[in-house]
């Protein structure tokens, strides 16, 4: 009998390669589900969902509070920035005392890596990792490679390269941990300062030459330049950021193969990739938000399902 | 722990036959007609009869499709194994349609009760029909009852109804296994 093993997705490190095809193939049902006219299932009617959001956050917040609304459950939502976390209450108590007004599932964002493996071990409820700091995004590594399975047929065997702010970046770890799962090639690509000096220990290859990375892969991921977690410069300015590291339509056109264009948004327009290229037909940006909705459902659903 | 043999490949040939020609005979000419197979378990039964009734025809005059119910079923979060969803394909509009769903066996009711669910998310149906090849009797926990039935068969809350199919690598068989206390 298939069975998801966690009872939280706190990282792609803890699940099995098992557990994301489980997540694939239930998320192939809720895409289609989320593409007919009623786009809504009845499984969530009795579960509780808290959007616990520490950090802003549009599009995965919005991804998950649409996810849950499609699978009926009732949510709330707390952002940070408006509660008594300002007034200094802890992290265990703030989420303790949504928890007493009766929640099953906490989706949580939180500046800090592994807030949600200490939520974990100390509250009830099922948690899920909506990032923490520059840790792990699990649900969006799983939404990528869905995306790079459904363009591409399998994820298998396919080279993807992750090209820019490694550093910083909570999208490159879960996504080298979920595509090494399930048997791709991963290289990082990006300036020395945004690569970690360790990272061959994951298993990675590393290039700082764009147009060799791009000749070598099937996909290419495009990362933001995250300015906000830079706490130091760590290149001479975006303008040769963009011209040693963006994906523009002439470097595309360059390449002797057809490559698929991701990004985990919100685009930088001009920095890391040019409008003619996030626009193209390479590209699988937008396949991307609307295959969040559905892993999301997946991974609810899944995980509702043990409760 | 007993197993009974209910229907070998032949009798449930004929029985399939039997089904299709009452299809035939209460459906007409098929117009705006549905067959629509459950998954998991449903579908192999709604496959036999579509070809079956394709083979009579020599057509095949109606709408076919095949139904999951995992995200309706009332037993999500209930205690019991984790429910994997299966494919649905239902690529045509139910709206104003006469359904015949299609199901191995009927036991309590409740899977009917969800497929019912989950068909009115695809739109309105003029009219559900249920054909099942295994009635179990007086076992109802909902007002649900068959217009089509293959075999009738008497059994106790503990027995189990096995149906297995050789597209599902088993040998065409129907057994009702008896756990005795």
């Amino acid at each position: 009998m298939k069975k998801f093993s966690q009872r939280h997705l706190l990282g792609i490190k803890d699940i099995t390669a098992s557990d994301i095809q489980l997540v694939f193939e239930t998320a192939d049902n809720f895409k289609s589900i989320i593409n007919r006219p009623i786009k809504k299932v009845p499984s969530l009617r009795d579960v509780t969902i808290a959007n616990v959001f520490f950090e802003n956050s549009t599009r995965t917040r919005i991804s998950f509070e649409l996810a849950q609304k499609r699978l009926s459950a009732d949510i709330v939502n707390f952002a940070a920035s408006s509660s008594s976390v300002s007034k200094g209450e802890t992290l265990i108590d703030t989420v303790n005392n949504i928890l007493a007004m009766k929640v099953d599932m906490v989706v949580m964002r939180h500046p800090a890596p592994g807030a949600c493996q200490f939520l974990a071990k100390h509250v009830k409820a099922q948690i899920i990792n909506a990032g923490d700091g520059t840790h792990e995004h699990p649900t969006q590594a799983l939404l990528d490679a869905y995306s790079i399975r459904e363009k591409l047929g399998s994820v298998g065997g396919k080279k993807v390269v992750i090209v820019g702010d490694i550093t910083h970046s909570r999208v490159a770890l879960s996504n080298i941990i979920c595509l090494q799962k399930l048997g791709a090639e991963v290289m990082v690509c990006g300036p020395t300062t945004l690569i970690p000096k360790h990272i061959g220990t994951l298993g990675v290859k590393v290039e700082h030459n764009l147009m060799k990375a791009l000749e070598w892969c099937d996909v290419a991921n495009m990362l933001r330049i995250q300015l906000e977690r830079q706490d130091i410069k760590y290149f001479p300015s975006l303008r040769e950021y963009s011209m040693l590291y963006g994906l523009d339509k002439a470097r595309l056109d360059s390449l002797s193969k057809e490559i698929v264009v991701m990004h985990p948004g919100p685009i930088n327009r001009g920095v890391e990739i040019t409008s003619d290229v996030a626009d193209s037909k390479h590209s699988i940006i937008l396949d991307q938000v609307e295959n969040g909705v559905a892993t999301r459902m997946a991974i609810m659903f899944l995980l509702a399902g043990q409760g | 722990m007993n197993s009974r043999i209910i229907l070998e490949k032949k009798q449930l040939d004929i029985t399939l036959d039997r089904l299709c020609f009452e299809l035939i005979e209460r459906l007409g000419d098929f117009e705006n007609i549905a067959l629509i197979g459950m998954q998991p378990r449903g579908i192999y039964l709604s496959r036999r009869i579509k070809e079956k009734l394709i083979k009579i025809l020599g057509k095949q005059p109606f709408d076919y499709g095949e139904l999951d119910i995992s995200f309706y079923r009332d037993d999500f979060r209930r205690g019991n194994d984790q429910i994997i969803p299966s494919e649905l394909k239902i690529d045509f509009t139910i709206h104003d349609k006469n359904i015949v769903l299609i199901d191995d066996v009927l036991y309590t009711g409740r899977s009917i009760r969800s497929a019912l669910d989950a068909l009115t998310d695809f739109g309105r149906p003029a009219k559900v029909e249920l054909l099942v090849l295994v009635n179990r009797k007086y076992s109802r926990d909902l007002p649900i009852q068959p217009d089509y039935v293959g075999i009738k068969v008497d059994t106790r809350a503990n027995d189990k109804v096995k149906v297995e199919w050789k597209e599902n690598g088993k040998k065409d068989l129907v057994t009702i296994i008896t756990n005795q206390s």
